[in-house]
This record gives structure tokens, C-alpha cells and sequence, in this order.
């Protein structure tokens, strides 16, 4: 449980590859998820940049249909599943032990593993590119597509398995913080105090923690399809393609709040802070993202309104959709209450955040449009949702992480972002955001249907396609403007104050960037914002250092139990022997694990 | 991991844990359930889990009701079991514990030899995993509760040798009796809705 | 100052409006518009559509409005203090109960499309199988024997009911002005249908609209409605066998084209095109692709996606992967007879087809 050792001694041995590798501490294993993340993020959008390239010109002729169906698959799956959620996780895991005043999570060493079980599955679906066979039948990988006799090669089973992988990851990553969250909150931290991010975290972590069982037993299923030759979804052995369509959705649309809430949650911290008064309706807003994630269980039959659904389920889930727009809504309402009255700065953090309102208000109003089933069989599969997911996906997760960046980076590194580069990489994202995806409105109305690596000529649908192409250069652009500031900052020397924005929240009262064990003191809490509390008051807390500070010594089991499972996916792509041995190394790890001392 | 003695609710962490991770386990079964009750009734060649007539032709029934009773009923002890070997941890009575920890492991095994049994009594009908949808979702189901319940047997056995290493109850052998203790249970009521669903109800 | 930004926002509002308003115009004439309904269901959609898309339209004008208006009037400004305040409960009830309005206004209308949507066809409805393949839909009138692909006609102002079933995986049928997307999913048979209302020359446009596979953007289809005269017409056409060749070289053609043995050649052997075409009144029977025995009347090939004229029939027999790709590489897909037929043989073939009025 604790070390022995002296702080002195643990700061030494805390560089170096090894460091990371063995590291359970929540700040180091954040900055891995973010770097991942980003780096992600960048191949899938160049993916993306690849499709609008092929895209610019009807017949155009850059890439193959084949291909053309690998990018757009591993386009989405990367994005979502590599891209925003680890850096939505780069932000939880740097969080919520600050905001709540914890010193760590409530499993370190389960941490550390949830990461490396990430990296895994992330490393495992991306090969699938260099072995040539990626996945290319739409991230939702719709059965009967997806068995043995229409997807032949080894794509689909990179598909199961690494989304296994990756499930595993998320699962565990979700009980370790829901425990956290539940456990860990500083005195004085009641739930009515903790910050919205904080309560955002929580939900999604519950959402992924009861939807990502459904999805993976459907991923068993193709792969018994795929390989044991059984006929879950196949109808002609008596088994049924809508039935994985139930099991993917049920995942899902919920993962899409999964997606979306951190970057709330986010945008619920910057705003306050740069408006300089506190969050306006701070239970409705809680409250919301409660109602969001409960009713996100009860929508998922949206997405096959134009199955054959009967009447009924046609109308109920309708309504449970539309009225998923009333919470979402209110938090709207609330963010610009909070703006209101107030006292805003701009800069890169705050744009980005106003920019959340702005773009996924559009997202949702198109969402609410096809909750609508007459309207959505005019608009499944066209364009018209292509626009409606990236205003919600881009418009509205991304932007919220990149004003995340923006704000926290100070705290997490000890340096600013550069804040006019920000602002350039603000403009470039928006405006290039809505050049390339607004067009897609029109496109679906004109009948555009997705997934196609070609069109006619003669369809009207030229004009707007070449616009979005040039939108998502422009978004290439502010991407490596990014780029430029991150590596300005790297470069720069550390000069940023505890507080620089005067900002409410308890990661605020620690140096920047915080030491190991997060804080001196572990703080006593007395107000929803703590810091405005005691700089209105007047107080002034007490710094020196706790005497005994025990922190979790390093362990490479977490690392080893995640390569034991990588072997193990590696076997199922394989022989199933090389299973075995992963499963044996796992088991090796875990008894490892258990005998290791923890104090 | 950093044994807590940080708990804001008083609940340990680590038992905090178990709980949650069993409503996701929920869900999991949840799904396995929901395939089987989706193919039930719509499997148009033998073998057929119960008796019927198909063209005149008569099928043998594989399932064998009052057999798995037995094994149903072996596994239900195995929770009474569990609950004496969690009283007597609690009570600090190792001898007590050891003896019910032993007999829940014991009967545990049991229920996974009589599920070896009962698979390959299917095999040998010729209900394979892919032979028909009955075989595939009552093989994936059941299968994996039989994983969850060997890792159940695994865990036990773990405890238990942990209290012959150190040949008395350290400080968290209780709290792991019952953290294990509780996925145990959980494991044995999905058995018993399983089992209704499968062995009880109407084909 | 304000006066200017004031002008700013009613000059950038009123060039939004007027993008807009002017893509609107043009959305009308796109050839596979989904907002130019042309049946009575794809009405019913647009009703929906029409009242949704100016609720929403409002909703964006009002919060964008909101957004700039307040980023603009609360920026940070020497001297001024923020408000200090944490809620309102008055206010946030309002704005509870504003879109729960917008959706119960939304919601009505949505409820009662949906019935008259999901309604059985009338009894008097022509009734028309459709079944997705990989990647071409074959089209069957029960009543009026007649086996068609990718290209149907339909009488004016009569019902038309579709039943709509796939073979491999799923696909979805959509002719956005005649109505809304359905799936064809294997193992299922859904239903859909409508009344078309305005005849005309040109084709309607319809698509797959559901991933399928290699050349799922290859999927296309034409329906023409027609005037009750035309359809009849037309109907007789395709109830008739086909005509024997008429033409030296198509003579050639049809009696390769009829002997599978000729397909053996020593570049290796392929299956001949009665394996899996048919054409009524011949010996071909196969069963597995399109129906030639009019293939001539068809305006296009290859599901919609050539025109049909000998060049590309030429282009198709020789190589189909090349015009569209993966035909050939699945299972049971069309070979490509430039590895079996000579050049001449692939012309004589095509001559045949051309004849197959
Ligand atoms: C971050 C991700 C995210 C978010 C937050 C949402 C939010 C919503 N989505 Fe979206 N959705 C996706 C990601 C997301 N979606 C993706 C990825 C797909 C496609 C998957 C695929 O096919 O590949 C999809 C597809 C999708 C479909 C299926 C379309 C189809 O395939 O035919 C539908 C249908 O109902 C839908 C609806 C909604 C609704 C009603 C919301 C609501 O939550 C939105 C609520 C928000 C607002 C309404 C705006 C703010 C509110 C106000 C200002 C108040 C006043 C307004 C009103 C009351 C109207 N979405
Ligand atoms: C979080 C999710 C997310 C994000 C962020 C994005 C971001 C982008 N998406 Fe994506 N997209 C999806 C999720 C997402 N998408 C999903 C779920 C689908 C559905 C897939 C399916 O149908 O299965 C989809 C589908 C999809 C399509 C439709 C494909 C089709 O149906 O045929 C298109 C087409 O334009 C597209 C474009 C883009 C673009 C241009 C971006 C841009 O915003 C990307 C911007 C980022 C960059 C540009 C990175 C920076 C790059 C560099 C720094 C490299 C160097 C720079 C240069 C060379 C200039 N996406
Ligand atoms: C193994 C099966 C197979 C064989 C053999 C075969 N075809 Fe085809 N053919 C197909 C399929 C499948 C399609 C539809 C492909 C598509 O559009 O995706 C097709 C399409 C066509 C079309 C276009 C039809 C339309 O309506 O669009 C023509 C013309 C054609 N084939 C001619 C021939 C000729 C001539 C031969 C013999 C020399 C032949 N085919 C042999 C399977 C076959
Ligand atoms: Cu058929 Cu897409
Ligand atoms: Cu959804």
C-alpha cells in the first residue's frame, strides 16, 4: 500500500522509459492516454482527409472502393474508439483525483492496467492495416456482412477482437473511477460539491460500464460466426442480422453520450471560470446529465427505424429520442446563463468552449430532426447524418477537448499553450469545421448517400463536395498549428503559476505542474468552489507538506497482464495455442500481482 | 493497489468494486439471455432440447431436467456453503471457514464436472455449437457461466491456500472471503435464472 | 461601435439566409432530391419534414442569435464586475417547458405519419418482389409474370406495393421522391408502397442506401412512371420471349452465348452466361443474375451505373470488375471473359444483346 521510501528518493528514479512503463500514477498514465490519443486522432484524420480528397470530384480516382471502405471504417473506429476516447480518458485520469482531492485513484496498479489494455487492443485494430486487412464494412459492421462468406480475410476478427481489447480497457478503467469517484472525495467534497466534470466522469463511466457488456458479447458472436462456424447472425443457418444491430445500438448510443459528456463536462468548467462567476443551475445541470445517460439506454432503436420496426417501437422510440433534446436543452439554456451577467475573457479555451455551444446545438437540432422516423428515411445513410455526427462528434466532443487543452494545460505541464497560436487554431477549426461539414446538410438533402467512394457527375452534388474537401484541409491546417503550439510549449520553459486563470476548482490549489503526490495537504473542502470560497473569504490555507505521504510503489504487473492479453488476441487471429500462452501469462501476472507488496 | 484506508462512504473500495463490476456482469448475462430467448422456439433441425414431432417423426429431448436439477441443487448448496465459510471468517473461526470454503469449492467443481458431463452428453447426441441456434446460444450461455464459476473455484482455492500459507486469518482473509463471497452468489443466481429459462419453461 | 456590429450581424444573418434560400431552389431539381416528393407517401414524409425544418431552422436562428449577442455584450470590459448569481429556478422551468413544446409539436405530427406509413397497401396495389443482391436488384411482377432488373416502370396513379427481401446482406431501397428508405434484410421481408403521381420521361432516381459491400456505391436504380398507356405497353413488351438473333455477327453471338461448352478455352475454363443469366424462350435458364431477355430496352447496365450501349456491354463482358469493382472477385460473381473469349467472340455476344429488345 505505501512506500517506505522517502519523497526524495521516489522523485529520482521518476524519469526514464522504465518510469513510464511501470508508473501507476494517474498523471503520467493521463499524459499517455493524451499522447495516444492525439496521435490517433491524427491518422484517422488523415484518413479522413484521404476520403475527402477522393471525394472532391465525382468518379474521383485517388483510391479504390476497397480501400475507400477500409478509410471510412477505420476512419470512425479510430476516431472513437482511439481518438477521442482515450483523450476524454486523458482528461479523467488527470482530473478527478485533483478535483476531488485524492492523491491517486482508488486502484492505481488497475489504472495502469486499464492503459496498457488500451494500448493493446489501439495497437492490435490499427495493424490491421499493415497486414492489409482492415476492417471496411462501416464501424457498425452491420451481419450478415460481416460473416465468414461475404467478409473474407482475417478483417472482421481484427474488428472483434480489438474492440475486445479495447472494451476490457474502457470496463475497467469505468469501475476504477466510479470507485473513485464514490471513495476518494476529499473532506468536505459532497456530491453537490464536486464539480460538473467531476459528475459527468461518473456518468459515463456508468454508461460504459453497463453498455460495453452487451457489445461484447456480440463481438463473441462474430467471432463464434466467423470461426466456429455457429449462425448467430447469419440467416441462413436460422439466425438474425437485426439481432447484432439490437446488441450494437444498445452499446452504442450510449457510447455516443460516452463521447460527449466529458467534453460537457469540460466546457461546464471553462465557461465559469471565464465568465468569472460560478455555473448557473449547477443541479439542473448535473441533473440533465443524469437524465441524458438514463434515457441514452432507452433510444438505441433510432438507428433502425428503417428495419422494418413496427409502428409501435416506431413511435415509442421516437419519443424517447426527441425527448432526449429536453435535458440537453437545459444544459444549453444553463451554459449561456452562465455566460450571462458575466465577464468573459476570450481566449483559446474559452473560444473553443463557445464554439461547443454554437456547433453542437447544430448537431443536436439535426439529431432531434431525425428522431423523426418519416423524416429519417429521407435521411439514413445520406449525408444529412454524416453532418449531424460531426457537428455532435467534432463540433461538439473535439472542440470541448481542445478547449480542455487549452485550459489545463498549464496545470498538467507548468506551461501555457501558445495563446495566439490558440486563437488561429481556433478559427481554422471553426471555420474549416463548418465548411466541410455544413455542406453535408445539403448533400443529404440532395440525396447523397454515405459510405459511396463514388459519385456521378450529374447529381448536383459537386459544388458542396468540393467546398467540405477544402473545409477539411483547412481543418488539416489548424491541426498542425496545434502541432506547432505544442511544441512551442514543450520547448518553452515552465512559468505558469498555480492559478493563472483564477480559476474554482481544487486542481487549482496545487503547484503546476502538481507534484507526485498531487498535494501537500490534502484539502479540506467547505464550498461547491472551493478556491472562490477562500478568495472571497479571505483564506488562506495552510502548504507545508504532510509528514508521511504514501504512495503506491511502480509495478510492471499491470504492463505484463496487458501483454498477456495482447498474446492472447494475437491467438485468436492465430492458432489458438498462442491463446493459451497469453492466458498463461496472464495468470502468471495476476498471482504476481496479488504477492506483490503493496506496502 | 493502495489497500484503502481512504473510504468516504465506509464501504471498502475494493468491495465497492466487486458490486459494480456485478452490474456489468448483469448486463453481460443480460445479453446471453436475450440471444437465447430470441432463438428459442425457432430451430428447425434436431437435435431438439425437448421431445417433439417433426413429420411424423419423433425427437428425443436432450435436456435432462431432473439430472440438472441435481447439478442446480448441488450448486445452491455451494451458496449456503459460501455463506457459513463467510460466517465463520467473519466470526475469526478458521477452522470453520476452511471446512465450508472447502465444501463450496468441492461443490463448485462438482457443477462444473456435471456441465463437462452434460456438454459432452449433447456432443455425443450430435448437438454441436454450431449445429443448430438451440446448440450455439445454450453453448456460449452456459459456457460462460461455467468460466464464471471456474474462476470462482480458481479464486476460492487461491483464499484458501492463502490461510494454510499464513495458517491463520490475516487481517483481509475475512474481507476477500466475502468479496468473493458475493460473486459467488451472484454467479448462482444467474445459474438459477438460466436454468429456469432453459430447463423450466416450455420449449 | 455597436451600430457596426449590429449592420455586420444582419449582413452575415441575410447571407446565410440567402445561401441558404438559394441552395434550397436548387435542391428542387437535383435529379435524386429527397425534398421534391412525387408520391403521396414521399408527401406525407415531406409534411413532416417542412414543419420540423423551420422549428429547427428557428431553434438555430434563436440560440446562435443568443450565443453571439451575449458573447458579445458580456466580454470583458475594464470596470465591469460579473454578476454574481448561481440560478433561477423560474427561469429554468421556462426553458424546461420551451423544448418540451418544440418536441410535442414534433412529436404529433411524427406519431401520426407513422401508422398511415407502416398501412397495408390497398388490394388493387401492383404488386412488385424486389431482392437485393450483391450489388443489382432483381425485380419480379408476380401477377404479370414478368423478371427485370435494376429498371422497372410503374402505371401513374396507382398504388405500388414492394416487398422487399435480400439474399446475402443487407441492403435498403430508396427513391427519395417517391418515398422513404426501407432495408432489405436477409431472413425478413419488409413491405413498402406508394401511389406515384406525376408521369414523366426521365427516370426517378433510387439507390442502395445501405453498406453492402465492395460496390455499394454502384447500386443504383431507375424507376419510370408512365402513363397507363405507356405502362401497358411496356408490359407487353417484356411478357414476350426474345427474338432470335436477326443480325450475322448476333447470330454468332447467340449461339456462342448458348453453349456453355464453348466457354472452354486454353486459356482455362469459366462457366458459360446461361450458368447464371436468363433469357426467356432459349436455352439459358440461369437463375443467378439479371434477366437479359430484354436487356436491350434497359437504358443503362451494371445496376444503373453505365449507359447501355455496345461499348461499355464490350467493356462489361471483358472485364466487369474493372467498371465496377468487385463484381468479379466475389463468389459466384460474373468471370471476366477477356481471359476466355476472343475479342470478336465478345463483340458477336454483345451484338446478340443489343438485339434483345
Ligand atoms: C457525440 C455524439 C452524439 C450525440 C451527442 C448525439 C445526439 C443526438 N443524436 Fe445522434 N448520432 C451520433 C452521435 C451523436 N448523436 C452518431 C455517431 C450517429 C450515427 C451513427 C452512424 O450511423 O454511423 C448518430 C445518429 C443518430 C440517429 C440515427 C440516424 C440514422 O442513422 O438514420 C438519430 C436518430 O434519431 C440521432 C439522434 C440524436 C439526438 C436526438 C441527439 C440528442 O442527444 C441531441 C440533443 C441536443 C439538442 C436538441 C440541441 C440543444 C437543445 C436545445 C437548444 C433545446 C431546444 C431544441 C429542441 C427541443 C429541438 N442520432
Ligand atoms: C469522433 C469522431 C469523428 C471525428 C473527429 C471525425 C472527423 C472528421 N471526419 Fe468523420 N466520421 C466519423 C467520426 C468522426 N469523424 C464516423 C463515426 C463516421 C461514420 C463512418 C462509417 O460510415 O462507418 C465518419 C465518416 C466520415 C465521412 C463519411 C464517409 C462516408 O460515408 O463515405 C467523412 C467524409 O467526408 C468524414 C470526414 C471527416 C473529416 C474531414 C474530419 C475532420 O474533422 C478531421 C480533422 C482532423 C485532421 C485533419 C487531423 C490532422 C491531420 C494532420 C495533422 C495530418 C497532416 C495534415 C495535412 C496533410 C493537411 N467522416
Ligand atoms: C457466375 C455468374 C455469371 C456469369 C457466368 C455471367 N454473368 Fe453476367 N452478370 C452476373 C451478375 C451477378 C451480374 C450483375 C452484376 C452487377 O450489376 O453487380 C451480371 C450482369 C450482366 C449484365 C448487365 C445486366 C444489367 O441488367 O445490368 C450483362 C449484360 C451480362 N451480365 C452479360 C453476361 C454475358 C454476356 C455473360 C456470358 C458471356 C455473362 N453475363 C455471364 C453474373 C454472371
Ligand atoms: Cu446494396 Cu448497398
Ligand atoms: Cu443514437
Amino acid at each position: 500500500m505505501t512506500t517506505a521510501l522517502p519523497l526524495a528518493v521516489k522523485e529520482e528514479t521518476n524519469s526514464g522509459i522504465w518510469s513510464w512503463l511501470t508508473t501507476v500514477d494517474h498523471k503520467k498514465i493521463g499524459t499517455m492516454y493524451g499522447v495516444s490519443g492525439v496521435v490517433f486522432f491524427i491518422i484517422a484524420g488523415f484518413e479522413a482527409l484521404l476520403i475527402r480528397t477522393q471525394l472532391a470530384v465525382p468518379n474521383g480516382t485517388i483510391i479504390d472502393a476497397d480501400t475507400y471502405n477500409q478509410l471510412f471504417t477505420m476512419h470512425a473506429l479510430m476516431m472513437i474508439f482511439l481518438g477521442v476516447m482515450p483523450m476524454g480518458a486523458a482528461f479523467f485520469n488527470w482530473l478527478v483525483p485533483l478535483m476531488i482531492g485524492a492523491r491517486d485513484v482508488a486502484f492505481p496498479r488497475l489504472n495502469a492496467f486499464s492503459f496498457w489494455t488500451f494500448l493493446s487492443g489501439a495497437l492490435l485494430l490499427t495493424s490491421s492495416w499493415i497486414f492489409g486487412d482492415a476492417p471496411d464494412v462501416g464501424w457498425f459492421a452491420y451481419a450478415p456482412l460481416t460473416e465468414k462468406a461475404y467478409t473474407v480475410g482475417q478483417a472482421m476478427d481484427f474488428y472483434a477482437v480489438g474492440l475486445l481489447l479495447l472494451g476490457v480497457a474502457s470496463t475497467v478503467a469505468s469501475l476504477n473511477f466510479v470507485v473513485t469517484i464514490i471513495n476518494m472525495r476529499a473532506p468536505g467534497m459532497s456530491w453537490f460539491r464536486m464539480p460538473v466534470f467531476v459528475w459527468m466522469i461518473f456518468v459515463v463511466a456508468w454508461l460504459l460500464i453497463l453498455s460495453l457488456p452487451v457489445l461484447t458479447i456480440g463481438l463473441v458472436q462474430i467471432y463464434f460466426d466467423r470461426n466456429f462456424d455457429t449462425n448467430f447472425f447469419n440467416p441462413m443457418g436460422g439466425g438474425d442480422p437485426l439481432l447484432w444491430q439490437h446488441l450494437f445500438w444498445i452499446f452504442g448510443h450510449p457510447e455516443v453520450y460516452v463521447l460527449i459528456l466529458p467534453s460537457m463536462g469540460i466546457v461546464s468548467e471553462v465557461l465559469p471560470t471565464f465568465s468569472r462567476k460560478p455555473i448557473f443551475g449547477y443541479s439542473a445541470i448535473v441533473f440533465a446529465g443524469l437524465s441524458i445517460a438514463v434515457l441514452g439506454f432507452a433510444v438505441w432503436s433510432h438507428h433502425m427505424f428503417t428495419t422494418g420496426l413496427g409502428p409501435v417501437p416506431s413511435i415509442v422510440f421516437s419519443a424517447s429520442t426527441m425527448a432526449i433534446g429536453v435535458p440537453t436543452g437545459v444544459k444549453i439554456f444553463n451554459w449561456l446563463a452562465t455566460m450571462w451577467g458575466g465577464s468573459i475573457r476570450f481566449n483559446s479555451a474559452s473560444m473553443f468552449s463557445i464554439g461547443f455551444l454554437a456547433l453542437f446545438t447544430i448537431g443536436g437540432i439535426s439529431g432531434v430532426m431525425h428522431a423523426s422516423p418519416p423524416i429519417d428515411t429521407q435521411q439514413q445513410d445520406t449525408y444529412f447524418i454524416v453532418a449531424h455526427i460531426h457537428y455532435v462528434l467534432f463540433g461538439g466532443a473535439v472542440f470541448g477537448i481542445f478547449s480542455g487543452f487549452y485550459y489545463w494545460w498549464p496545470k498538467f505541464f507548468g506551461r501555457f499553450l501558445d495563446e495566439k497560436l490558440g486563437q488561429i487554431h481556433f478559427w481554422l477549426f471553426f471555420i474549416g469545421m463548418n465548411l466541410t461539414f455544413f455542406p453535408m446538410h445539403f448533400l443529404g438533402v440532395q440525396g447523397m448517400p454515405r459510405r459511396i467512394y463514388r459519385y456521378d457527375a450529374d447529381l448536383g452534388w459537386e459544388t458542396w463536395n468540393i467546398v467540405a474537401t477544402l473545409g477539411s484541409y483547412l481543418l488539416g491546417v489548424g491541426m498542425l498549428v496545434f502541432l506547432y503550439a505544442v511544441w512551442k510549449a514543450y520547448k518553452s520553459e515552465p512559468d505558469a503559476p498555480d492559478n493563472p486563470w483564477d480559476a474554482p476548482t481544487l486542481e487549482w490549489a496545487t503547484s503546476s505542474p502538481p507534484p507526485e503526490h498531487d498535494f501537500d495537504v490534502v484539502p479540506v473542502v467547505e464550498a461547491r468552489d472551493p478556491l472562490w470560497y477562500d478568495r472571497d473569504n479571505n483564506i488562506t490555507r495552510e502548504k507545508t507538506k504532510d509528514e508521511h505521504i504514501h504512495l503506491p510503489p511502480p509495478s510492471y504487473y499491470p504492463l505484463l497482464i496487458s501483454i498477456g492479453l495482447l498474446v492472447g488476441g494475437i491467438g485468436m487471429l492465430t492458432t489458438l495455442m498462442i491463446s493459451a500462452l497469453g492466458v498463461l501469462l496472464v495468470f502468471y501476472a495476476i498471482w504476481g500481482w496479488v504477492l506483490e507488496p503493496t506496502s | 493497489m493502495s489497500e484503502q484506508a481512504h473510504s468516504v462512504t465506509g464501504i471498502d473500495s475494493r468491495k465497492l468494486l466487486m458490486w459494480i463490476f456485478l452490474a456489468s456482469d448483469c448486463l453481460f448475462f443480460g445479453a446471453l439471455i436475450s440471444t437465447y430467448m430470441i432463438f428459442k422456439g425457432n430451430i428447425n433441425n434436431p437435435p431438439y432440447p425437448t421431445d417433439r414431432i417433426v413429420n411424423g417423426e419423433f425427437f428425443h429431448g436432450l435436456l435432462n431436467i431432473p439430472l440438472t436439477s441435481a447439478s442446480t441443487f448441488v450448486l445452491l448448496m455451494s451458496s449456503v456453503a459460501m455463506v457459513l465459510a463467510v460466517y465463520g471468517a467473519q466470526n475469526n473461526n478458521l477452522k470453520m471457514m476452511k471446512g465450508w470454503l472447502i465444501s463450496t469449492i468441492g461443490l463448485g467443481i462438482f457443477f462444473l464436472l456435471f456441465q463437462v458431463y452434460e456438454f459432452r452428453h449433447f456432443l455425443h447426441e450430435g448437438l454441436g455449437i454450431s449445429t443448430n441456434q438451440f446448440g450455439a446460444s445454450f453453448y456460449l450461455m452456459t459456457g460462460f457461466h461455467g468460466v464464471h464459476v471456474g474462476i470462482g473455484v480458481i479464486i476460492l482455492i487461491s483464499l484458501l491456500f492463502g490461510t494454510f500459507r499464513r495458517n491463520s486469518l490475516g487481517p483481509d482473509t475475512g474481507f476477500h472471503i466475502e468479496t468473493a463471497g458475493l460473486y459467488w452468489h451472484f454467479v448462482d443466481i444467474v445459474w438459477i435464472v438460466i436454468f429456469t429459462l432453459v430447463y423450466l419453461m416450455p420449449y | 461601435m455597436l451600430s457596426i456590429m449590429k449592420r455586420k450581424t444582419v449582413f452575415s444573418f441575410s447571407a446565410i439566409i440567402g445561401i441558404f434560400l438559394s441552395a434550397c431552389s436548387s435542391w428542387q431539381t437535383d435529379p435524386q432530391t429527397t425534398v421534391n416528393p412525387k408520391s403521396d407517401m414521399a408527401y406525407l414524409i415531406q409534411d413532416v419534414y417542412v414543419l420540423v425544418s423551420w422549428l429547427a431552422l428557428i431553434v438555430f436562428v434563436v440560440i446562435m442569435f443568443a450565443i453571439v449577442y451575449i458573447s458579445w455584450k458580456f466580454r470583458e470590459r475594464p470596470g465591469v464586475e460579473a454578476q454574481q448569481f448561481h440560478g433561477d429556478t423560474r427561469l429554468e422551468i421556462i426553458w424546461t417547458l420551451i423544448p418540451i413544446l418544440i418536441v410535442v409539436t414534433i412529436f404529433i405530427p411524427t406519431a401520426n405519419a407513422i401508422p398511415k406509413m407502416k398501412s397495408d397497401p390497398p388490394a388493387n396495389a401492383l404488386q412488385i418482389d424486389v431482392v437485393g443482391k450483391q450489388w443489382w436488384f432483381e425485380f419480379k411482377y408476380p401477377e404479370l409474370n414478368i423478371t427485370t432488373a435494376n429498371e422497372i416502370h410503374i402505371p401513374v396513379n396507382t398504388p405500388v406495393a414492394f416487398n422487399l427481401e435480400s439474399t446475402d446482406v443487407i441492403h435498403a431501397f430508396w427513391i427519395p421522391q417517391l418515398g422513404g428508405k426501407v432495408d432489405m434484410v436477409p431472413g425478413h421481408s419488409n413491405k413498402m408502397w406508394f401511389t406515384p403521381t406525376e408521369a414523366r420521361k426521365e427516370a426517378y432516381l433510387g439507390q442502395c442506401t445501405e453498406f453492402c459491400g465492395t460496390s455499394h456505391a454502384n447500386m443504383l436504380f431507375r424507376v419510370f412512371v408512365d402513363e397507363q398507356d405507356d405502362f401497358n405497353q411496356w408490359v407487353n413488351d417484356q411478357q414476350s420471349v426474345a427474338i432470335p438473333a436477326q443480325s450475322e455477327l448476333a447470330k454468332q453471338g447467340e449461339a456462342l452465348l448458348l453453349n456453355n461448352v464453348a466457354f472452354i478455352s486454353e486459356n482455362g475454363s469459366a462457366v458459360g452466361c446461361v450458368t447464371c443469366h436468363k433469357i426467356e424462350g432459349t436455352t439459358a435458364m440461369g437463375m443467378l443474375a439479371p434477366n437479359l431477355t430484354h436487356i436491350a430496352s434497359r437504358s443503362t447496365i451494371a445496376a444503373g451505373v453505365f449507359e447501355n450501349n455496345k461499348e461499355n456491354l464490350i467493356k462489361w463482358i471483358s472485364n466487369p470488375s474493372k467498371m465496377k469493382p468487385g463484381v468479379s472477385e466475389r463468389t459466384g460473381g460474373m468471370p471476366m471473359y477477356e481471359n476466355y473469349l476472343s475479342e470478336e467472340q465478345i463483340e458477336s455476344i454483345v451484338a446478340y444483346l443489343m438485339e434483345l429488345q
